[in-house]
């Protein structure tokens, strides 16, 4: 427009110029490296050590690795085939030894023609776990559950499952799926009793013992809705006190009596058959489910108002949290021996899910309890206006907060205790990390073998903390409600 | 989540359990009753306890809890093994949770007594030795002054290196580790010139090296270590059963007696204390509270003591332990079973 202008610019262009690729030092690769790897001293240096790291261990340990057997009956033949494959003197992994006792490391020492029944009770888990877990992902559920059936079935047609038990099992996970494909809420009570068939099909026995322990609950409840007419301030007490008195006085009995009247019985086993990643599951499982309300209840009473429960259970908190789990296993194993009556036995794997459970509780409660202090005070003051009675208050909005706002914390006490399970080789269980590998060298065959069993026992426990991880991490990106 | 039902089935079921069991009594009447023996085991020790891959027990040890179950209830397969660990075999016997306890434990004195445990007997003398490397030219245990040694914490075996090296003048390094597994892999990685356990151990770990020829076993033995089963102190006619178990094993070896040739020898022996080892004449067993045929039962179940050495850790065996003071008397060695009259 102004004629100035175009006197004084001796140059203008006018066409567009074709498009060229970035510069090699800010695209692709590089651009990439640059800006990970190398983008400073401190970082190249680092990057540098880390490599050198990386190159010394491949080096140091890829014969190894590379020679590996996995075909052999006992370290010497090993070592012979190691030998003769990769000249004398070389050396290799061996891990022949976890395909010759790989039954040990999963079950234990529990009976070989019994194996299924493990592995149904794992498959029917998923089944109970899929309402708790997987609410709302439908397409989740479809996956997990399809996945679930088919393995456990193949297995337990491996495993030579007795025809009933397999069209059972059959029954529950094809009905868990069908279930969960219409309304997953309506396999609720099946996750309610399922623990009960779990114990149930692990321990075998009776039926009627698990059937009269859930008469009690269902006792209780009516003597709850009875008082509640009579004397509604002692209903829950007295629901708790007939519960507990029905399992301690006629279940028994009610249970022997039943079972004479009409068996229900599997082959019982017992609990020093159980051994390795059964062990540990079942201990981790039942400590999990068991410590997570547990912890709520606990870090509710600190938070309350009430002098007596709060110092209940700032002591049991306090006192739980200040000793090694550790001396807990040990009192347990020991101590409680002393004070029962000479020739009572107290199911050992119980003791130990009952420490743990109390040693995880208290790490829960504190857990949550940071949860709950991370709470504005106006939402507890929003419960209040809205004429909410407590319960309501904590059920509607400030457990749902609190809890997810914990949810790392409370995931990574779940992985520490599932990681502690192996701590039972203190008191004479079968954990796979150290008891069972320990017998495991114990044989003749094996005797001399090292790393093989532990980097076997910890990858799979690296499989399940990194498996609930991941889902702490899918249950914290489902429950985001900030829209950041 | 109502998985909390779960703790109370549990407690439930077990509370029954417990209800139905028998009344303080004698170790015998419980074990009779319950027609099943609990026998404290090591949770793996090569040779002398370990499950195979079917769960099955086997061992120097466990062959003497078969024998027990055999002698009291008739089978010898009629046996519950309970691992025990190093912190909690002692108190397992003592609090009940084990009848008898069969787990390579060193009789000592304040284990006898203040305890409140009654050694009865020793199934297997044995002794701390230490191993080396062939290459390192040492031949005695004296020529270690200034070595680096391997010692498993918070056992007989530490207290006993220390009073060795301090009664010979030498000086040592300790280097600490929690279990035999860990000593070889420590001791094989160099990190210590000599390894020191039971020679048993040494024996068993040198056998499972890829090259046992480079590796020696010094002379010396520096500390007794009679291993025996142990009961509870009180109740002396169950100690009678278990200490006379042992002995029969024992006595069944310098008679002759194996399991092969018991039955003819029920019938045809002239010796008179064969004849009443196997209850041919008199009644031996019912002093103990047993029937006349306890004795047979115990070698017939894997064998008599010579048998289940060779069987679980003798020459024949992987581990190739000799018989050296495990010998009977008769042959220079310490076994003596008191005559059976």
């Amino acid at each position: 427009m102004s004629e100035t202008g175009a006197q004084t610019v001796a140059y203008v262009r006018d066409t567009m110029l074709p498009a060229a690729p970035a510069p090699e030092a800010q695209s692709g690769a590089i651009k990439w490296l640059r800006e990970n790897l190398f983008s400073g001293p401190v970082n190249t240096i680092l990057t540098l050590l880390g490599i050198g790291i990386v190159y010394f261990l491949i080096v140091t340990f890829w014969d190894w690795f590379a020679h590996s057997v996995w075909n052999a009956g006992s370290l010497n033949e090993c070592r012979q085939i190691i030998a003769a494959t990769w000249g004398e003197g070389a050396r290799g992994a061996c891990w022949a030894v976890i395909r010759d006792r790989w039954n040990q490391y999963v079950f234990g020492f529990y009976p070989q023609d019994l194996y299924w029944r493990p592995t149904m009770t794992m498959g029917l888990m998923m089944v109970a776990l899929a309402p708790v877990l997987f609410a709302p992902e439908r397409r989740i559920r479809r996956i997990l559950l399809v996945i679930t059936a088919a393995v456990t079935l193949v297995s337990m047609i491996a495993l030579s499952a007795p025809a009933g038990w397999l069209i059972f099992a059959a029954i529950v996970l094809i009905g868990g799926l069908w279930i969960s494909e219409r309304n997953v809420l309506w396999l609720l009570p099946f996750s309610v009793v399922f623990p009960l068939l779990g114990v149930w099909l692990l321990w075998g026995g009776s039926l009627w013992g698990p059937i009269f322990v859930l008469v009690g609950p269902i006792l209780g409840w009516l003597a709850y809705r009875v008082m509640l007419r009579i004397l509604p301030a002692a209903s829950v007490i007295v629901a708790i006190i007939v519960t507990l008195l029905f399992w301690l006085t006629l279940a028994g009995e009610a249970a022997r009596d039943a079972e004479n009247l009409l068996s229900l019985s599997i082959q019982s086993v017992r609990s020093d058959r159980f051994g390795g990643f059964l062990l540990s599951v079942t201990i981790g499982v039942s400590g999990i489910a068991l410590s997570l309300p547990l912890g709520i209840m606990l870090a509710l009473a600190r938070q309350s108002d009430m002098f007596l429960i709060k110092s209940l259970a700032v002591v049991f908190i306090e006192f739980i949290r200040g000793v090694p789990l550790i001396t807990l296993l040990f009192v347990a194993s020991l101590l409680l021996n002393y004070f029962l009556p000479p020739g009572t036995t107290f199911d050992i794997i119980l003791r130990v899910i009952i420490m743990v459970t109390l040693f995880a509780a208290a790490y829960m409660a504190e857990v949550i309890r940071g949860g709950l202090a991370a709470l504005p005070k106006g939402q507890y003051e929003a419960a209040d206006a809205l004429g909410l009675d407590y319960w309501k208050a904590q059920r509607l909005i400030v457990l749902p907060q609190a809890l997810k706002i914990s949810i790392p914390g409370i995931v990574s006490t779940f992985i520490g205790m599932f990681k502690d399970t192996t701590l039972v080789t203190f008191v004479g269980l079968y954990d796979p990390l150290k008891s069972m590998s320990d017998a495991v060298r114990a044989s003749t065959d094996w005797k001399g073998i090292y790393w093989e069993p532990y980097i076997f026992v910890g990858a799979i426990f690296f499989l399940i903390c990194f498996g609930m991880s991941r889902y702490s991490m899918y249950l914290e990106r489902r429950l985001q409600r900030d829209h950041r | 989540m109502t998985k909390t039902v779960f703790l109370g089935t549990v407690a439930a079921a077990s509370l029954f359990a417990g209800m139905s069991l028998a009344q303080e009594g004698s170790t015998l009447a419980q074990v009779k009753e319950r027609d099943e023996l609990n026998c404290g085991v090591n949770t793996g020790l090569v040779g002398f306890a370990a499950p195979d891959a079917n769960g099955n027990w086997t061992g120097f040890d466990v062959a003497l809890c078969r024998a027990v179950a055999a002698a009291v209830l008739g089978d010898g397969n009629k046996v519950r093994f309970v691992p025990t660990t190093g912190q909690t075999r002692f108190t397992a016997l003592a609090s009940g949770e084990v009848d008898v306890l069969a787990r390579n434990s060193t009789w000592t004195f304040s284990r006898d007594t203040d305890l409140a445990l009654d050694f009865v007997g020793v199934n297997y003398y044995d002794g701390q030795g230490f191993m080396v490397r062939k290459d390192l030219g040492v031949t005695s245990a004296k020529e270690l002054d200034g070595a680096t040694v391997c010692i498993q914490t918070g056992t007989t075996t530490e207290l006993n290196l220390a009073d060795y090296f301090r009664a010979n003048g030498m000086n040592y390094t300790p280097v600490n580790i929690d279990s035999n597994a860990e000593g070889e892999q420590q001791y094989m990685a160099g990190a210590c010139d000599a390894y020191t356990t039971d020679v048993s151990g040494l024996a068993a770990t040198r056998a499972a090296f890829a090259d046992p020829e480079n590796h020696v076993i010094l002379p010396e033995i520096i500390s007794k270590e009679p291993l025996g089963p142990a009961v509870r102190h009180g109740d002396n006619n169950w100690g009678d059963i278990v200490r006379w178990t042992l002995n029969a094993l024992i006595a069944a070896e310098e008679y002759g007696v194996t399991s092969r040739n018991i039955e003819e020898l029920v019938r045809s022996s002239t010796n008179p204390e064969v004849q009443r080892l196997l209850g041919a004449s008199d009644d031996l067993g019912a002093m103990l509270g047993l029937d006349n045929e306890w004795a047979r039962r115990v070698i017939m179940t894997s064998g008599n003591y010579g048998e289940i050495f060779a069987a679980n850790i003798g020459e024949q065996t992987p581990i190739g332990l000799a018989r050296g003071l495990n010998a009977q008397w008769t042959q220079g060695g310490l076994l003596y079973a008191p005559p059976f009259r």
